[in-house]
């Protein structure tokens, strides 16, 4: 376990010191799914594990992409690229929030020194028809984390509840490192051979990928992709579920949900090239929501969505 | 007599919702209490983030046994009834009592119910409670089934009296009662045991939590405005957030912060906003200039280092947020001083209702109905029509992007960037006014014209598309809209038909929503008078709920709703007052049943003879004094009544009325209508039917109840 008598000096550091303390704490410390998505909650880790009866206790970094919120590199705290840390565990635990205030001191935040508080905020991902109760983490008057216990994902209830922590890594990097600007962070140590800032790895990417999705990607092309991919996640789904070549019951709910995750992401990109007016933006989000909803209904009839034996419920 | 003491302990409790849930859980709990036969001298309810407790002082110690006789069927009854009175009263045969009942024999059960001990009772009370609170939002956690509003962790129930203090065994899912309770989350020392609400208070107290909110909310109060007073300053007084932020604490510690200089060129509303809404921060002013310099936050510990990594902290994320504030600011002057015709191009692409068209589309209709409003209310048509053009420009702002609460606000400000006049600026932050009963309501003529305009654009164009109001739905705010429509025109003194002003804007919303209407002429212009009809007896309805919270009784009210012209506002209101104030003397109370007894004969004799009696009475065939003296009455009423009412001057008119009653009580006393003579009764309904007609042109009276 790191080091937490002493500040943490690096955006790496909190985060491995996350990584660190939640792996401690018995959650299986995942990787980053390997698709674009807007928030830690698409990982599969947490969307599709949230259902059913398994118990499940996950920790990941997740890179989050929010096309709309690129400022090229110029804003202190507005990125199109950024990192969220993901926990949840299922069924929540009792004692969740001191858990969670736990991992705030592993990062160098003393609630005897600062000023904790948990401030109503009800989460909802229109997207993924999933909805929760919980709050938003207040530090000094700064939101540092998203506290949820699931209470719908993709239109099931959640039986047990899942609690989900969502920290904004670079935010939450900032205030501890005491950083007004997101591109001057030290993102290794600043002793090391060679010290690297935030703005050393990302500045570039901020500028060219702002670019990208306000003005250089391609609509007509964009929009073909939302298509393909809406009607392969449903042909994905539509297949029997016992696979002719190895007699076995297989359902493609993970496959499937790739899908679901790309016709999201082509969505926000759309929207960031501000070609869906106010009133297609409601049936596009009803139209990914509406695939989240089949991904999850297939889920739940496999055996890691719950179903004794992997057979249909 | 024992005190019982509870509390509900959870994860944090939304501020907004605090309030609500201690009173219901009072209200639950003694309700349940007296209703299983206990009493008790007083109860409190408090609450704070992670706590709801009730404490009930001087509770009976146990219910009075209860004694209850039922009556049951007879004893040579068929033995289903028997079976029947078996079941409904738990009893076996041999239990029953066997009566002498006039003729017969019957049965009758006797049930005996023993007192309760106030134990069982409460705790048959809590938990039903619990599992039936009625929270806005309830969840589930964990493996449970359980709902709160956040996980419930713990419950202290404790009876408490000279003997001592007994826990009250309840169990709900697993949540087992007991005599302790934690403090603070962070300067709290772990769980203790109490044993009295004294000293549940003083040990919570120790732990740093103070228990009522009414306490915290004057703690708050007191130590930001002890500061701001040191250092020459006044805290903006917000009761709201006051209430909200001592709902987010259990131990308020309250600090000051500086805000830095360059921001102090932002407007006060936007750093009022921007702090409210982002910090629940309270803004502090300097009395002298009026401007925002310092801040207020409550912070829920004592920190070691007397706040100043807290404050430090808050001073950071506020530069943050004002940075972002900023930024908006000196982009949206940027476009106000060139005129804000990049706003109005980029009002093109924003849709206000997908039937009713852009906002842009919007404005237009806004503008032109401004302008013929203007003449109305004494403004200048085409400064009306400008102000409502750049009115609603700041929805295109960044600002009012990032704080939709700075709507008309920063209109104001950008329009006067823009080198407009101040009554068109000023029309800007007042058109949406009033929002609400009590929100002032605007007297600038142009910002009459233009606030009347975007209302009634609302009103005709959502009723157009039939949108309108049902139950409690009113997600256009229709009513709202009507109400301000409605307040303009008094306050003001409006004049004018609004059928007539709301026509035109009907006819166009309909056809732009329906073009195809226009192929049948006829249809469209029946289809146009229905729905602005429709929308004027709208009015009347809110009309009559604004008139019955002024105190004017809805009878008189539709008194005057039954006379012409009644969709001129004002003439309508200035009616009713005067018919109240009428209504409410001696005269005219007296005058009213003079009017019913005329009216009721007149109307019965009508109905027999089948005919009006409208032939003008003729007082040659008058036979006695009184009489006479009505037909002169009639005279002089009508002469005075006429011009008064032609004036519009109610009060004479009726005033004029008063004068018919002595003469029309002396009629009915001493003259018989219904005569044999036929010319002569002919004559008297002809009469009565002038005294109706008279009335009938001050108000319908038949309307009035007594």
């Amino acid at each position: 376990m790191a080091d937490t008598a002493t500040l943490p000096r690096s955006f790496q550091e909190i985060i491995l010191r996350l990584q660190s303390y939640w792996g401690a704490k018995g959650c299986a410390v995942l990787q980053p799914y390997d698709m674009e998505v807007g928030a830690g909650t698409f990982h599969p880790a947490t969307t599709l594990r949230a259902l059913g009866s398994k118990p499940w206790a996950a920790a990941y970094v997740q890179p989050s992409r929010r096309p709309t919120d690129g400022r090229y590199g110029e804003n202190p705290n507005r990125l199109q690229h950024y990192y969220q840390y993901q926990v949840i565990i299922k069924p929540s635990p009792p004692d969740l929030q001191e858990l969670y205030l736990g991992s705030l001191r592993a990062i160098g935040l003393d609630p005897m020194l600062h000023d904790i508080r948990f401030v109503e905020d009800d989460w909802e991902s229109p997207t993924l028809g999933a909805w929760g109760l919980g709050w938003e983490v207040w530090c000094d008057g700064m939101e540092v984390s998203q506290f949820t216990y699931f209470q719908q994902v993709g239109g099931h209830d959640c039986r047990p509840v899942s609690g989900e922590l969502t920290y904004g890594l670079e935010r939450l990097a900032m205030y501890v490192l005491g950083i007004d600007h997101v591109m001057e962070m030290p993102f290794n140590d600043p002793a090391a051979p060679i010290p690297l800032k935030y703005g050393d790895i990302f500045r570039q990417t901020e500028e060219e990928y702002s670019r990208h999705n306000f003005d250089g990607a391609t609509t007509e092309m964009l929009f073909q992709h939302f298509k393909d991919a809406e009607a392969e996640c449903e042909r994905l789904l539509s297949f029997d579920a016992v696979d002719p070549k190895t007699g076995k019951r297989i359902v493609m709910a993970h496959p499937a949900y790739d899908q679901c995750i790309k016709a999201s992401h082509l969505f926000n990109l759309l929207d960031a090239r501000g070609v869906i007016s106010v009133t297609e933006r409601q049936a596009y989000i009803g139209r990914v929501r509406a695939l989240a909803k089949k991904c999850a209904d297939a889920f739940v009839t496999t055996e890691a969505g719950g179903a004794l034996g992997g057979a249909a419920a | 007599m024992p005190d019982l003491l509870i509390e509900l302990f959870s994860e944090e409790i939304p501020a907004r919702m605090q309030g609500k849930a201690a009173a219901d859980l009072k209200k639950m709990v003694t309700d349940g209490l007296v209703e299983a036969g206990l009493t008790y001298a007083s109860a409190g309810a408090f609450s704070t983030p992670r706590r709801l407790v009730l404490s009930v002082e001087e509770l009976t110690a146990e219910s009075k046994p209860v004694r209850e006789e039922r009556k049951g069927p007879r004893t040579d009854a068929p033995a289903a009834a028997l079976e029947g009175f078996l079941r409904s009263t738990g009893l076996t045969k041999d239990q029953l009592e066997i009566r002498d009942d006039k003729k017969a024999q019957v049965y009758f059960a006797v049930v005996e119910k023993p007192g309760r001990k106030a134990e069982d009772i409460v705790a048959e009370v809590l938990e039903g409670a619990i599992r039936t609170f009625p929270w806005p939002k309830s969840m589930r956690w964990g493996a449970g089934s359980l709902r709160w509003v956040r996980p419930l962790h713990s419950i202290l129930c404790l009876m408490v009296d000279e003997g001592g203090a007994r826990v009250v065994p309840v169990d709900v899912d697993g949540i087992v009662s007991g005599n302790t309770t934690e403090g603070h989350r962070f300067m709290g020392a772990g769980r203790f045991a109490v044993a009295s609400f004294d000293d549940y208070r003083v040990k919570l107290a120790r732990a740093k939590v103070m228990l009522d909110p009414a306490e915290r909310e004057a703690q708050i109060w007191q130590e930001a405005t002890n500061m701001a007073f040191a250092a020459g300053l006044e805290v903006v007084e917000d009761r709201g957030l006051l209430a909200e932020v001592a709902g987010l604490v259990e131990w308020p510690v309250v600090l000051m912060g500086q805000i830095g200089e360059e921001f102090m060129g932002l407007p006060p509303e936007v750093l009022q906003t921007s702090m409210k809404e982002h910090q629940k921060f309270f803004s502090v002013r300097n009395p002298k200039t009026g401007r925002i310099e310092r801040f207020v936050t409550v912070a829920n510990i004592e920190a070691a280092d007397g706040g100043a990594a807290i404050l430090k902290g808050n001073q950071k994320v506020l530069r943050a947020r004002l940075s972002d504030a900023r930024f908006f600011w000196e982009n949206d002057l940027r476009v106000a001083k060139g005129g804000m015709g990049e706003w109005a191009e980029g009002l093109r692409a924003v849709t206000f209702h997908n039937k009713l068209g852009s906002q842009a589309e919007r404005i237009a209709r806004i503008a032109a109905l401004a302008r013929e409003i203007a003449p109305l209310v004494g403004a200048d048509a085409d400064m009306a029509g400008k102000a409502a053009e750049v009115a609603k420009l700041d929805l295109r702002s960044g600002m009012v992007g990032e704080f939709a609460e700075l709507q008309g606000v920063m209109g104001r400000y950008y329009a006067l960037e823009a080198g407009m006049p101040a009554a068109v600026a000023d029309a800007c932050r007042d058109h949406y006014s009033p929002l609400g009963p009590s929100d002032a309501v605007p007297v600038e003529p142009v910002s009459v014209a233009v606030a009347l305009a975007d209302k009634i654009d609302t009103l005709t164009g959502f009723w157009a598309i039939d949108e309108k109001p049902t139950g409690s739905k009113d997600p256009f705010a229709l009513r709202r809209a009507a109400l301000g429509v409605i307040r303009l025109v008094l306050v003001n003194g409006v004049r004018g038909s609004l059928l007539q002003l709301m026509d035109a804007p009907m006819r166009r919303a309909k056809s732009a929503a329906f073009p195809e209407r226009d192929a049948n002429p006829e249809l469209r212009e029946l289809d146009d008078r229905v729905a602005t009809v429709q929308l004027v007896e709208f009015f009347h309805d809110r009309l009559k709920v604004f008139l019955r919270d002024q105190g004017i009784r809805h009878d008189v009210i539709d008194a005057c709703l039954a006379m012409p012209g009644n969709d001129d506002l004002t003439l309508l209101v200035k009616r009713a007052q005067a018919l109240q104030s009428f209504l409410s003397s001696d005269d005219g109370t007296n005058l009213l049943q003079g009017f019913k007894r005329a009216n009721n004969i007149l109307t019965q004799a009508e109905a027999k003879d089948g005919v009006e009696y409208s032939f003008g009475a003729d007082p040659k065939f008058a036979e006695s004094d009184e009489e006479r003296a009505l037909f002169n009455a009639l005279d002089v009423a009508e002469q005075a009544i006429g011009p008064a009412m032609k004036a519009e001057d109610f009060a004479a008119a009726m005033g004029a009325m008063a004068q018919l009653r002595a003469p029309i009580d002396a009629f009915f006393t001493a003259v018989q209508i219904n005569t044999d003579n036929a010319v002569v009764r002919r004559n008297r309904l002809n009469l009565l039917h002038r005294i109706r007609a008279i009335c009938a042109g001050v108000a319908d009276l038949r309307q009035v109840e007594g």
